[in-house]
């Protein structure tokens, strides 16, 4: 926000100037302070409120403190206080917190992911032994964890066409629908004239439609939305912009309207989706016996018969190893984001991002280059779908609205678009939030917040789309770049890109004339 | 850039209709088809269908024209329109029942109280609109162009969530004023008044638009400014003034299209403005965006189609395939002939 910021923003620049005037120590005297007396302020309304405050001003300090021994004393007295006043967990938040800060700062950007796939493999041992969060409740259930991490792919495969290519695509939702469907055609008893079996698990082998390993099923499903994006990308990619959105968008709400409709399709009586009573249940997950036997159990033959064993105390659900596959997924899909980012053409989508017009006058083949970003961003879509599909073991058309499409938007655009730590950050705890954690809220504003006499009585679910909506608004117009920025991305979205008009560029001028009257 | 692009392809186009263009006029040739059949199998019901479709699309050329004229100025799509229109039908029930107590069988008075209202809701919507341009789209003047369109997203959900927590989440209905005894028949098809007091109330509303867009000084002001808005500024016009009138009138006009709804409809809920607003952005795409005739000319078509498809009885799709079909119709002119029926070819469709 330097000197692209609109008019209104001068005057708080003037006090941010007068703020930057003052010493240094009366600056940071007044910010400890400040935060102490909100501490305060918010203890009283809720004391793991001021603890919450507490625990965050003392690490954003922590690290600006004079080195070693003033830093450790002031950590170790942390860490007695919490031990002694505060929950147990605080402390153990906070000692992974020195740890982080300790390791050199090279090492982080291996360390951190590291200890962070670590920490959410462990995570369903640990999730019943957690502290309760101030305001967002107890911490979301392996169940949540598994929507969160299938959103996440989802929002790993979105951040491909908007986050690198820069193509706007508001219809996500029907890559998600396909991988759903393609799903359940696949494992379900939903075409009855065929028998056709390979590698299911947990089924009579003589159940008629057609049932195959839901290890095939995955990249079938993949390849199956990446080809749906092809035949929507080849008409629509050489429109720009806007346009493209529009298009994207009414994709988005074709498809879903296709599944709710074609329980007889096209009027020829045959059942293709079951309609707006979906497709349901379908088959579970699992590796079969043979290999279950030959990795000893560890490999379960069925995810649904599964499982007797302990890990560190802690009895394996089956929603436990749906959690861990998810995992394994998003490694994978990050994985490959990772190496498409730097790829040959990942830097072709950068380029036609930053600059259509002299990225095609340096060669690059925009309609292939575009399709292959739409290809890649539906077959993550797709994979995504299809494991929830396999998951929640049904799939309704009710599903896929246009604001789930904006739902993963918001992810990625809250996340940073074009990061992929960000896009992580950002669907798992949107995620996480449209699960669980503003129900939470909800329920805690209803019963701590008091208008007049009585209780508030939100009813949060109702106002999703209007939340995130407010938080587009506000990432919009006070962040664009997202909260972990890319930094080429904040490059751009602050000095303007090629596809502004040139009213943009001499923008400097128009601020004198601009004040004119007609 | 625009006259750049647009010279040899058109050019191309005039001497030898390229296979794509081909296929389009096969599509239409195939719809007029269907048409003529179901005209000849049901007259009556062709009438009936026609007239309804007439009406709607009036609704709809004031809602296309929002986003049109918002277009022209600013190149964004207003997403939000639809929910302004939402909430001009919500405005619109307010007004005429808890303001001035309207209610069935009132007699002449009721003539008085709709202009009341009509005048009071295009006012109530028009600042609402020049408050979400000053708020959500005036920061965002110099960022990249999707980074509007996205705001707008946002402020659309704001909206819908504003009228669930003002209204509920019920369908509201308003007071059954516009009468229902037939103006003429032809037949054996009744035309209704409630269905001719829709156009009689959009056609004014569009000569006033046309007056003033045409031959007001802020008009001309709005259009030099749709021009270029640099060469608008160094001529001493007040660009964001310009802008936010453009919201206004815009506004103004989501809000008149609300209260034909209200009344014609008769039940109004939240989500209402988000499907109805894309169908008229549709129809705007159709005309061409950023042409005012082509607005109400791609609204009259798109409400025919919508109603034919609804309501004709030889092959219809029927009512479950309206969004399917307005959607197809938009990917098909943005595929076939971006700069819709009325409008200049631009960069973005070349």
């Amino acid at each position: 926000m330097t000197d692209v910021a609109a008019p209104p923003m001068r005057e708080r620049r003037g006090l941010r100037e007068r703020w930057h005037e003052l010493p240094e120590q009366q600056r940071i005297g007044i910010t400890i302070g400040a935060q102490i007396v909100v501490a305060i302020l918010l203890y009283l309304l809720d004391s793991a409120l001021g603890y919450a405050l507490l625990t965050l001003s003392a690490l954003y300090w922590l690290p600006r403190l004079p080195p070693l021994p003033w830093r450790l004393a002031a950590e170790v007295a942390l860490v007695a206080v919490f031990l002694v006043f505060g929950p147990r967990a605080f402390a153990v938040v906070l000692a992974i917190a020195f740890a982080v800060f300790w390791v050199p700062a090279r090492q982080r950007g291996t360390v951190i992911p590291v200890v962070a796939v670590f920490a959410v493999v462990l995570y369903p041992a640990f999730q019943s032994h957690m502290f309760t969060i101030p305001v967002f409740g107890v911490w979301p259930d392996t169940q949540t964890g598994v929507y969160m991490l299938a959103f996440m792919m989802m929002a790993v495969g979105l951040n491909i066409v908007v986050g690198y290519a820069g193509l706007l695509d508001l219809g996500y939702v029907a890559f998600y629908a396909t991988g759903a469907y393609t799903a359940a055609w696949f494992t379900s008893l939903q075409f009855p004239h065929t028998t056709f079996h390979f590698g299911a698990v947990g089924i009579d082998p003589k159940l008629p439609g057609i049932h195959i390993t839901v290890w095939l099923l995955l990249p079938l499903a993949g390849a199956v939305t990446a080809l749906i994006g092809i035949l929507i990308g080849l008409p629509t990619l050489r429109l720009r912009g806007d346009y493209l959105a529009i298009v994207t968008l009414g994709f988005g709400e074709i498809l879903p309207q296709v599944a709710r409709n074609s329980d007889n399709f096209l009027g020829t009586g045959f059942n293709l989706t079951n309609g707006p009573n979906g497709i349901t249940p379908l088959d579970s997950m699992g590796f079969g016996h043979t290999i279950s036997n030959a990795t000893g159990g560890f490999l379960p033959a069925n995810y649904l018969s599964c499982c007797s064993a302990k890990f560190l105390g802690h009895a394996v659900s089956y929603v436990d190893v749906f959690y861990w596959t998810a995992i394994v997924l998003l490694l994978i899909t990050v994985f490959c984001s990772f190496r498409l980012q730097y790829s040959r053409l990942g830097r072709a989508w950068i380029a036609i991002r930053e600059d259509e017009t002299a990225a095609a006058a340096m060669g690059i083949p925009l309609m292939r280059t575009k399709t292959w970003a739409y290809a890649s961003g539906a077959f993550f879509g797709g994979v995504a779908g299809a494991f929830y599909a396999v998951f929640k073991s049904s799939t309704f058309p009710g599903d896929f609205f246009f604001q789930i499409s904006v739902f993963i938007l918001c992810m990625v655009i809250l996340g940073g678009m074009g990061n992929i730590w960000g896009v992580l950050v950002g669907a798992g705890f949107l995620a996480y939030l449209d699960r669980e954690g503003l129900a939470n809220t909800g329920a805690w504003i209803n019963s701590n917040i008091h208008v007049g006499s009585h209780h508030p009585n939100i009813d949060v679910d109702l106002y999703k789309p209007g939340i995130y909506g407010l938080i587009i608004l506000i990432v919009m117009l006070f962040r664009p770049e997202g909260l972990i920025p890319s930094k080429r991305r904040a490059a751009e979205l602050h000095e303007g890109v090629h596809d502004e008009p040139l009213y943009d560029i001499a923008h400097g001028a128009y601020d004198e004339v601009g004040g004119v009257e007609a | 850039m625009a006259a750049d692009a647009s010279a040899p392809s058109l050019a191309r186009r005039l001497s030898r209709p390229s296979p794509v263009s081909a296929v389009g006029l096969g599509l239409v040739a195939l719809l007029l088809f269907w048409l003529l059949v179901n005209l000849i199998k049901t007259p009556g019901d062709f009438f009936d269908v026609l007239t309804i479709g007439f009406t709607t699309g009036c609704v709809y050329a004031l809602i296309a024209l929002g986003y049109t004229l918002v277009y022209g100025i600013l190149e964004l799509i207003n997403f939000a329109h639809g929910d302004v229109f939402m909430l001009g039908g919500m405005f619109t029930i307010t007004f005429a029942t808890h303001l001035f107590g309207l209610h069935h069988g009132q007699g002449s008075v009721t003539i008085l109280i709709v202009l009341a209202t009509l005048l009071l809701t295009m006012g109530a919507c028009g600042l609402l609109n020049v408050t979400i341009e000053f708020i959500a789209y005036r920061p965002l003047r110099h960022a990249p162009r999707l980074a509007p369109l996205i705001t707008a997203i946002g402020v659309s959900f704001i909206l819908q969530d504003i009228a669930l927590a003002w209204k509920g989440p019920e369908y509201i209905s308003s007071p059954d004023v516009f009468p229902r005894s037939s103006v003429f028949t032809i037949g054996g098809v009744e035309y209704t008044w409630r269905r001719l007091l829709v156009v009689l109330i959009t056609v004014p509303v569009l000569l006033a638009l046309v007056y003033l867009v045409q031959n007001t000084r802020q008009g001309k002001a709005m259009r030099a400014t749709a021009q270029d808005r640099d060469a608008a500024a160094i001529m001493g016009i007040n660009v964001n003034r310009t802008i936010s009138f453009t919201f206004l009138i815009a506004g103004a006009l989501a809000g008149a299209a609300g209260l034909l709804y209200a009344f014609y409809v008769q039940n109004i809920r939240f989500d209402a403005g988000f499907q109805l607003g894309l169908i008229a952005f549709t129809a705007a795409v159709l005309g061409g965006i950023g042409n005012l005739p082509g607005a109400v000319l791609g609204a009259i078509i798109i409400g025919l189609i919508q109603a034919f498809n609804e309501g004709l009885n030889w092959h219809a799709p029927g009512s479950d395939w309206t969004q399917s079909i307005v959607f197809s119709i938009l990917i098909l002119i943005l595929v076939f002939r971006p700069e819709g029926l009325l409008g200049e070819r631009t960069p973005e469709g070349g």
